[in-house]
This record gives C-alpha cells, structure tokens and sequence, in this order.
C-alpha cells in the first residue's frame, strides 16, 4: 500500500490550487480517499464529529453485503446453463458461463455510470458521489443473464443523469436510482427483459425436451386461466428434465431461473444480517416489507377466489426479487422513510403492494420494482405526517 | 356496492387524473411547494369535482341529451341541446368554484390567503371539466358518478400532496441552475408516473 500512497502524494500538487489539473481536483480526491481513509478533520471549532466509517466505508459494507448475492448469482446462472440444455457440468463449468455473463454486465455497468459521475464532478465542481458503488453493483443484480450490454449502459447514463445527478447528486434522488435503471429498460424494451431472457442460452444451442423458460410467479400467474392449484402447477413444473424445480426449497436456496443476483431468499437474508449487524441497513424495513407481504398474501388467502389468490402466503415471500427488494432496495437511506414510525408504515406498504400487484395485475408478473418506485414518492408525504403526528403529541403534553 | 368501490378505486389510482391524464397540471404545479396548502387546494378540488359532476350528469341526462326534455312535454322529444355542453357545463363548475370560495373565505381565512388566485382558477383546472367529460362517456348511473367525482379528486389530493412533500424535502438539493424550479419538477413528476405505472391494467 505504500507505494501508491507516495504516488499519490506525488501527484497531489498537480491537482490542488495553481496545479496543471486544477480542474480535476475532484477526480484525484475520489480516488485518494477511495484508496484510504482522509485524514482531515472538521475545522477546531464548534462541535466535531470524527468516525472511521464515512460514506465510502459505508458503501462497501453494503456491497459486501451484496457479495454473496453475486456468488450465487454467477453460479446459479452456469446451473440454469446446464439444466436448460440437458448436460452434466461440473462446479468450476457452471461459474465460468456465470463470470463470462456477468462480469461484462459489471464492467459496463461502473463504467458508464462512474463516467457520469466524474463527468458533472469535475463540471459542478463538487466531490465524486460514492452512492455509485452501491448502485452500479445494484444494477447488475437486477438484470436479466443475458441482457444486451448496450441497454444497461443506457439504463445506467438514464438513471444517474436523470434519477440522482438531476436532483443534485447523491443523497438528493427521490427514487432509488437502480430500480429506476430496471424500470427505464422495463418499459423502454420490454421483449428484452420481460420475455423468456431468464436463463442464459447462446445461440445455436439445443435445450431440453420439454423445457420451459417460465419462472414462478408466470406460472403462479397462469394459474389463473387454467384453474390448477399453483402449488401443483409449481410442483410440476420442469418434469421430465428438471424434476421439483420449482418446489419451495429450491426457491428459497435460489436455483432457480432469474435475475442475477435475486434468486436465492437465503443469500438475501444473509446479506440482510450483514446490513443489520453493521447498523447500515434499517431491520425495520426489511421486517416490516416481508410482514406487509405475508400478512397480504394471509388475507388474500382469506378471502380465495382464483388459485392465484389463493397460493399459500410464504410461497410469495420466496418467489420473485422479494426478499431481494426488501433488502437491497427498499432500505435504501435517501429514498426511505426517515422517521423511525415512518419505515414500519413505508415497508408494509412495500409489502401490500407487491402481492398486490402480482396478483391483480396481469401487466406485471413481478411487483416489487414499482411497488418501491411508488412507495419511494410517498416517502417524504409518510414523514411528513409522522413529525406532524409527533408535533401535536407534544404540543398537547406541553399545553397540559 | 362492489361496482361502486371498483369505480372509486379506479378513479382514484388506476384513472389518476394527474398520472394517467396529466390533467389539472398547471395548479398542480404551482401550489405544490408545501404540503398544508397543497392539501387545501386538493380538499377543494375534490369538493368541486364531487359536487359538480353530479349535477352535471342530472343536466346532461334531463336537459342537453336527445330526447332528454321528454319528461317536461311530449313536444320536446325531439329536441337535441347536446351543442351547448360545453357552455353549460363550465358555467356549473364556475358557479360551484363561487361557492366553494365563499366557503374558503369564511372558514379557513388562512387558507384563502394562500391559495390566492389559484382558488377562483379551479374554475378553469382541466380535470374538473375533463371528469364532467369523462362522466358523459361512461354509463354511469347517478350514484356511481357521483362516487366517480370524488374518487378522480381524491386522487388528484393524492398526487398533488405527494408531489408537495417530496419538493419539501428537495429544499435541501442542489439542484443544477438551469433545472431549477419548474424543470426538476417536470422530471420529478415523471419519474412519480413511473411508481404509479404500477396501478396500469389492474384488474379487479
């Protein structure tokens, strides 16, 4: 590490007041204090506050949190490869077809929106934003396999530029600026990332007899029309060349068709015990997102009605990117609910919504995206009447 | 009853006059800024849209449609008033939007002061006309239109105060010089539509 300390230090008079690079100071000091801790202090007047853990620190917890998300992710996708087509493969097969997919997706992904970032520092002149380090490793995730590269370099200049830079940088966005990326694809090419795109497949390659690119919730959702009780016409999904793919384990471990990083309930709830144990993540909103969910998904059952209404509430809880969403997404800082009462009513909504959603609205086979993206506009109005609640408890205490 | 929470549910989130129409923009806009009186404009439109479309659907229904003026002599049977529609129709919503200023003026002088002149403009707010327009294309009976007025304006409450606690907390963003204002509010209510895309082809 000391070398690139001295090579910093080298190159650091360049960039300060009177340097040849004035004007990408900001460039420079991103990557010095992404590389170490500044050792700068608030000026000795006043309160001071001074803590290993900025944002930068902060950051990174949260994308090791993500990491064994992304692990799964790549070797599922190599799992998926080999069901799909009807081979043996071995471990080391199935995570080199889920690097050769996903690390391109990465690449493109810190690229295009790292480039955006440095682009208004160095013309607003104000510091490189860390939020990007979360975002850009979110937006992967999220993706399909086999996502052309190109869209996810739009969806990326689209939602930093219009999502986050907009409004004034990191800490400033309304919306969660990766859901808005998936969104932006979502509705802009919607045969690319709505259709069968969930396992990757090259062409030319022969699949299975039988086989099906349907996930859960498409099934659970045409249960509908045929009236077959969705758990049989999830249990006997895949026979003949993926027997009980989708049984509730498997969902829940993940190995099933899907969004990179989405598919595994557990490696969510791992990553969410990071979040939580660190104190990064808010456990009331993810407590609270997958009680709105269940609880909906009781009363739905409840009230019966078509077999999509009636699917046993814990099946919603690890279909879809649910738990993915309630981890990742929804406890997002700047788009949250702030008040402490405020993210039990923000998450449950969440919940609500998504099985609502899915199960009311053939347009969308998949809620949680725009069941976030909707709770993330209502945020600040929830706050709003939080404090205000708070305010007249008060007053009234005070008056008395 | 289940007809009528269907028709109150879509008008209030699926039908959004704001997000599905873009319609009412020009006040939605502009008195957006703090969420009291935005709730204020909002309790007021959804006064006016639930009192006029009810009446505007007895008048299209016993004077302006074809045969409609049956019921006052078998000689008017003949008679089609549907040209004057228009005319009818805004000077009801404008007649309405006195009352309800009166009303404003004597109860809650606070409120009148803020609204100012956006309050005598609901006359005018697109969605109010656009709901009574709506009401005429639809085959309401007089109570679910009646339910459809107060939905579509609830609705209208909805995103209006939405849009004014996010720009509440936005005080706080600095936002690039030339968005600044009405710009970053076009974007951010489209980005708003996006969350409410959710509620599009909901079946119920």
């Amino acid at each position: 590490m000391k070398f690139l300390r001295d090579a910093l230090d080298k190159a650091k008079h360049n960039f300060e007041k009177g340097g040849k690079w004035e004007k990408y100071y900001y460039v420079f000091e991103a990557f010095d204090t992404f590389a170490f801790v500044p050792n700068t202090t608030t000026p000795p007047k006043g309160a001071q506050i001074r803590d290993a853990v900025d944002m930068k620190r902060l950051m990174m917890t949260v994308i090791i949190a993500m990491v064994p998300c992304l692990i799964f992710g790549i070797f599922n996708i190599g799992y998926q490869h080999f069901l799909a087509i009807g081979q043996e493969g071995s471990i080391g097969e199935m995570f080199w077809i889920g690097l050769v997919q996903v690390v391109p997706i990465i690449i493109v992904s810190y690229a295009a929106g790292l480039g955006v970032e440095f682009i208004f520092a160095t013309f607003r002149r104000h510091p490189v934003n860390e939020g990007f380090l979360v975002t850009g490793m979110l937006i992967p995730l999220v993706m399909p396999p086999d996502v052309p590269l190109w869209q996810v370099a739009i969806a990326t200049v689209f939602a930093v530029i219009i999502g986050k830079e907009a409004f004034g940088g990191t800490g400033m966005n309304v919306v969660n600026v990766a859901l808005t990326a998936r969104a932006f694809l979502y509705f802009a090419y919607p045969v690319d990332i709505a259709g069968e795109v969930w396992t990757y497949l090259p062409e030319g390659v022969k699949t299975v007899e039988g086989y099906s690119g349907a996930t859960p919730l498409a099934i659970a959702a045409n249960s509908i029309t045929t009236g077959e009780n969705a758990v049989n016409a999830l249990t006997h999904f895949g026979t003949g060349w993926a027997d009980h793919l989708y049984s509730f384990e498997n969902m829940f471990l993940g190995l099933i068709p899907g969004s990179v990083g989405e598919t595994s309930t557990l490696m969510c709830l791992i990553g969410a015990f990071i979040l939580i144990f660190t104190g990064v993540g808010s456990w009331k909103i993810i407590v609270s997102v997958f009680a709105g969910a269940f609880g909906m998904g009781l009363f739905l059952n409840a009230v019966g009605g078509n077999p999509f209404v009636e699917l046993p509430a814990h099946y919603h809880l690890v279909m879809g990117g649910l738990a993915f969403g309630a981890v990742f997404m929804a406890t997002d800082p700047v788009t949250a609910s702030q008040t402490e009462t405020g993210k039990w009513i923000y998450g449950a909504l969440i919940g609500v919504m998504t099985v609502l959603i899915r199960v009311f609205n053939p347009a969308y086979p998949e809620g949680i995206m725009l069941a976030i993206l909707l709770m993330n506009v209502f945020a600040p109005l929830i706050d709003y009447f939080v404090v205000n609640a708070n305010k007249k408890r008060r007053l009234k205490r005070a008056t008395v | 009853m289940e007809n009528l929470i269907n028709i109150g549910v879509r008008s209030i989130f699926i039908d959004n006059m704001i997000f599905a129409y873009f319609l009412g923009m020009c006040s939605f806009l502009a008195i957006s800024k703090k969420v009291s009186t935005a709730f204020g404009l909002g309790v007021a439109v959804v006064f006016v849209l639930g009192i006029t479309i009810p009446i505007n659907w007895l008048i299209q229904n016993y004077v302006l449609n074809a045969g409609a003026l049956a019921w006052v002599s078998a000689d008017f049977a003949s008679i089609d008033l549907n040209f004057l529609q228009f005319i009818v129709f805004i000077s009801v919503i404008a007649a309405v939007v006195q009352l309800t200023e009166m009303a404003v003026e004597k109860f809650s002088p606070a409120l009148y002061g803020t609204l100012g002149i956006f309050l005598p403009l609901i006359a005018v707010n697109c969605s109010i006309l656009g709901g009574a327009l709506f009401m005429v294309g639809r085959p309401y009976n007089l109570t679910e239109a009646t339910v459809y007025g107060f939905g579509s304006g609830i609705g209208w409450l909805l995103a209006i105060v939405a849009l004014a606690g996010v720009r509440e907390k936005m005080k706080y963003s600095n936002v690039p010089g030339p968005l600044k204002g009405l710009g970053i509010t076009f974007i951010l209510v489209g980005l708003m539509s996006f969350g409410f895309l959710s509620f599009l082809g909901f079946s119920l």
